[in-house]
């Protein structure tokens, strides 16, 4: 609990330095100026949005593998930390395009992939609570997650093959690509910064996962003693 | 028994049960016709128009039908347990997998084989010059719906809403199929039709993606 409180603690300065590191120690942009700022947080969040999801994928191959639950909470704990990490990029890319491209959206590969990804992940949550049995859900939502993650790159494909706008890669994008040696720092601070507040998040929403679990198997095994728990109720209110 | 043997069996059963009735082909068919027809107020149906915009009006037809009529897959098992009784059976589930998938596949291309004519006769889309390019298309195009709705109608028939929950997880993992179908089509709609490779190795591609993904996953789809 100390750990976590701590944990919590740093994270929090961390994305309040980052997010002062990104408005005032970054150098401005030479033709985008201020806008292109938010690109600070705009890429980070999508480095650990793609963390999460690849968690999700590795926590389902191991639940169908081993059927153990914790990894089905851990599956559940990254498509959660996932989506919201999706919609912060999905908030934020509209917001810099409005006044770099002149319009909110537009269809291009990486938007629509990741738009489509978003909707994936929506679907795996909306699964999971229209499953009752808590043995199906966690199996049927896993293979849901595998077919789900394997659908990623087809999509990207097929959409890179049809029409892309999206700016090409800054970093590792091939001749003239490259940042300032100080807008890189910055970015890796954020990109920290955002993927320590996802991690904890995800630890979080696991850890819940798993008290979760434990509750619904204590309620099943005080239903099967036949003491129904309505008259525990009962005898501490008397 | 082998399981294509088993399979023949049960896909035999399938399709003995849906001819007795045809209710679920009837009602696809119907449904796709309506979103056709819809489709004409939605924009001017003029020959040009049609070019442009029916590829993706008629896959979007075979999407949206092919979403509703495989819900029923594997629904209509569950009325007597018959899915527990097919599991005890000695044979692999992939054989009671598969032969949903062939029977699915079976009826939406009967679909197909009526609503096609229908939507170029109605949008004037001459189709006749390119048929047999077009059936490649629809079958390749017909293989990804249906394997994954198969699969996805195992999943949402143990869910609650599963008549909205199968379109709802459907649609968007369709999605490369969707853009790859409609590229391939509308290649052959230009005035030296020519159909566009690209798109054709997406939806083989796509194709053999998912169908290996169900072959391996199969075990935990059929299970207890």
């Amino acid at each position: 609990m100390k750990g976590r409180i701590a944990s919590t603690i740093c994270i929090a300065a961390l994305i309040f330095f980052a997010g002062y590191a990104a408005l005032f120690i970054a150098p401005d942009e030479k033709t985008m100026h201020a806008i292109q700022r938010i690109f600070y947080f705009h890429l980070p969040s999508w480095i650990a949005m793609f963390v999460a999801f690849s968690v999700v994928f590795v926590a389902n191959i191991s639940y169908l593998a081993s059927h153990k639950t914790k990894w089905d909470a851990l599956g559940v704990a990254g498509a959660e930390a996932g989506v919201v990490c999706c919609t912060i990029g999905l908030a934020t890319g509209p917001l810099w395009a409005r006044p770099v491209w002149g319009i909110w959206w537009t269809w291009d590969a990486r938007l629509t992939t990741t738009f489509i990804l978003w909707l994936l992940y929506i679907s795996y949550l909306l699964l999971r609570g229209l499953l009752d049995d808590p043995q199906k859900k966690a199996t049927l939502s896993a293979v849901f997650g595998i077919f789900a993650f394997l659908d990623v790159p087809l999509v990207y494909v097929s959409n890179r093959l049809w029409r892309t706008q999206h700016p090409q890669p800054v970093i590792l994008g091939g001749n003239g690509s490259g940042l300032d040696p100080t807008m890189s720092k910055v970015l890796l601070l954020c990109v920290v910064a955002v993927m320590g507040a996802m991690i904890i998040v995800l630890v979080d929403r696991y850890r819940l996962e798993r008290l979760r679990h434990e509750f619904e198997e204590l309620r099943l095994e005080v239903e099967t003693r036949s003491v129904g728990p309505a008259s525990i109720l009962g005898k501490e209110s008397t | 028994m082998t399981t294509t043997r088993a399979a023949a069996i049960l896909l035999a059963k399938e399709l003995r049960l849906e001819f007795r009735t045809r209710e679920l082909l009837s009602a696809t068919v119907v449904f796709a016709l309506v979103i056709v027809v819809l489709f004409s107020f939605a924009f001017e149906p003029t020959a040009a128009e049609s070019r442009r915009y029916g590829p993706g009006l008629l896959w979007i037809a075979f999407l949206f039908a092919g979403s509703l009529m495989l819900t029923p897959s594997f629904a209509r098992e569950q009325g007597n347990d018959t899915l527990d009784a097919l599991r005890m059976a000695p044979i692999s589930p992939f054989a009671i997998l598969f032969s949903k998938m062939v029977a699915n596949f079976i009826f939406m291309s009967l679909v197909e084989v009526v609503l096609v004519p229908v939507f170029s006769v109605l949008y004037n889309v001459p189709f006749s010059g390119v048929a047999g390019r077009l059936i490649l298309v629809l079958v390749l195009g017909t293989i990804g719906l249906t394997v994954t709705g198969t699969v996805f109608s195992a999943i949402s028939s143990h869910a609650r809403m599963r008549e909205l929950l199968l379109p709802l997880l459907l649609l968007p993992i369709l999605t490369p199929l969707l853009i790859g179908a409609v590229e391939a089509t509308a290649s052959l709609l230009v005035d030296q039709p020519a159909l566009d490779l690209t798109w054709v190795a997406v939806l083989a591609g796509f194709d053999i993606v998912f169908l290996t993904a169900s072959w391996l996953l199969c075990d935990y789809l059929i299970e207890e």
